[in-house]
């Protein structure tokens, strides 16, 4: 069993409750315990650091904080807490009057950040503490011929990405293939889906998320597979956006890898939650279902 | 937009050194405009000032035009910029320093609604410690365009049938402990 001290992130319990579910789920499968970080409260993510440095370090190295306590690595799914976290640890770390400021107010709340937390993204523990095998074992209902577009988004490998390249990020392609797909190209597999832009600034996210599902589909996708709540939020529930304002008629789901993942380990789809998907994915994954039978 | 003709201001003394002391501020000193962040950038033609030009204004201390501007409202922080700059200048990083300095001077900038999606985030995460999407987009959308929030309503609708929203926000246990964190930092200096 290997153990990690786990952070959801908020938009797990909420828009991307179906990435909380299949996470849980297919970990049990693979034997990774999450033991959920009590009391972790927002990464503060983009928004924070936009609105105050101080602040916005604090936020998030409270969770380091809390996590250290633990002697577990950090893990998360979310990319965004991902990135944010390890920013606030590398600021720590590489600005010693930021430290000095933090810990004071850290010493004032009964914390204390020492740096020794590492901060992982969910990707990296399936891709390199468990071993190809033991995921292949698991798989009972191979994908024969799913055309998957991987998705990697933005802050899964930038900016400093431990595992995977910035521009050309491999690493989806092999969890995807062990599970009997095929990774179709997707040349803007790591271009931006607009973020939270989406609230603030629509048309422009919504013209970036026009290039990203035109490119996925024109090479030949039956879906597309991503490990970032937002990313997913974005694509699945604004498709229908793109697709009044652009005239265009996408219609492909947008699936969380471990949602894909779940299904080929046979787990019900409903503990995966894939009702929660608004572009359905019910109708690409049935026509596999049928080729296997 | 990138190519509009700006408004010259009075050069007021010491704006690089401001950047500067803010923890990723210092790298617009290392840049050699090379434009390579413009380039990258895949909202810069929205921006007012592409990347490279916000370095180039900074180095003039052009605080009024810098800060002003809607640039920093349309970063992705994608950091497809930060991972190409071959000086190594932490671009996106520097977009989020010049936002908090905007918010400290006060600086609004009408055309771009990211800065008060920015404080509805903020003020959500001090009021519930975590992220209540349905009520942070209530915020935002009371506070900037109360009409653009009846548009969006098929849309908060198919998200709720999915499950995807849920309407009351839950304090999350570590809320009181972040709130006196959050007001230390504020007495330390932080923005309030």
């Amino acid at each position: 069993m290997k153990r990690y001290s786990y952070f959801p992130g908020c938009s797990l319990t909420a828009t991307a409750v179906a990435y909380g579910l299949s996470v849980e789920a297919v970990s049990e499968i693979l034997a990774i315990e999450l033991a959920e970080l009590e009391d972790w409260t927002c990464c503060g993510s983009t928004p924070y650091s936009c609105f105050d440095e101080l602040e916005s370090v604090c936020i998030a190295g409270r969770n380091l904080a809390l996590a250290e306590k633990t002697g577990l690595d950090l893990v998360t799914p979310c990319s965004a807490c991902y990135s944010t976290l390890k920013r606030a640890d590398s600021h720590l770390k590489a600005y010693p009057e930021l430290r000095s400021q933090v810990s004071e107010i850290f010493q004032a709340t009964g914390l204390e950040y020492q740096g020794k937390v590492k901060v992982r993204h969910l990707v990296d523990v399936l891709l390199n503490d468990v071993r190809p095998e033991e995921i292949e074992d698991k798989v009972v209902i191979p994908f024969d011929g799913l055309r998957v577009a991987p998705y990697y988004g933005c802050q899964l490998v930038r900016p400093d990405s431990s595992f995977d390249d910035p521009e050309y990020p491999q690493s989806l392609t092999r969890l995807i293939t062990i599970l009997g797909a095929e990774v179709t190209p997707f040349p803007l597999r790591s271009r931006c889906c607009g973020g939270t832009l989406i609230i603030s600034e629509t048309d422009v996210a919504v013209s970036m998320m026009r290039e990203l599902l035109e490119s996925a589909q024109s090479n030949g996708a039956e879906c597309i597979v991503t490990v970032c709540p937002l990313c997913q939020t974005n694509l699945d529930v604004y498709q229908g956006m793109v697709n009044s304002k652009f005239k265009t008629s996408y219609d492909l789901p947008v699936l969380f890898l471990t949602q894909l993942m779940g299904m080929a380990f046979g787990i019900e789809p409903g503990a995966l939650g894939l009702d929660r998907n608004v572009v359905s994915p019910g109708k690409v994954l049935a026509q596999h279902v049928a080729a296997r039978a | 937009m990138a190519n509009q003709a700006y408004q010259v201001t009075v050069e007021e003394d010491g704006f690089v050194d401001e950047v500067c002391s803010v923890p990723g501020g210092e790298c617009v000193n290392w840049c050699v405009q090379c434009g390579m962040c413009a380039a990258s950038c895949p909202s810069v033609s929205w921006m007012d000032h592409s990347p490279r030009k916000m370095i180039a204004l900074i180095r003039a201390e052009r605080r009024q035009d810098v800060l002003a501007s809607n640039s920093m409202g349309f970063c992705a922080s994608c950091y497809l910029c930060t991972v190409r700059c071959p000086k190594g200048v932490k671009v996106t990083e520097l977009m989020h320093v010049l936002e908090s300095l905007a918010v400290r001077h006060g600086v609004t900038n009408g055309r771009t609604a990211t800065p008060a999606m920015h404080r509805a985030f903020v003020e959500s995460v001090k009021s519930d410690g975590r992220i209540h999407e349905f009520g942070f987009m209530r915020r935002f959308y009371l506070k900037t365009n109360p009409l653009a929030a009846l548009k969006m309503i098929p849309l908060g609708l198919k998200m709720f049938s999915h499950g995807r929203l849920p309407l009351r926000a839950k304090k999350a246990g570590g809320t009181d402990q972040l709130r006196a964190i959050v007001k230390k930092a504020e007495a330390l200096g932080g923005a309030k």
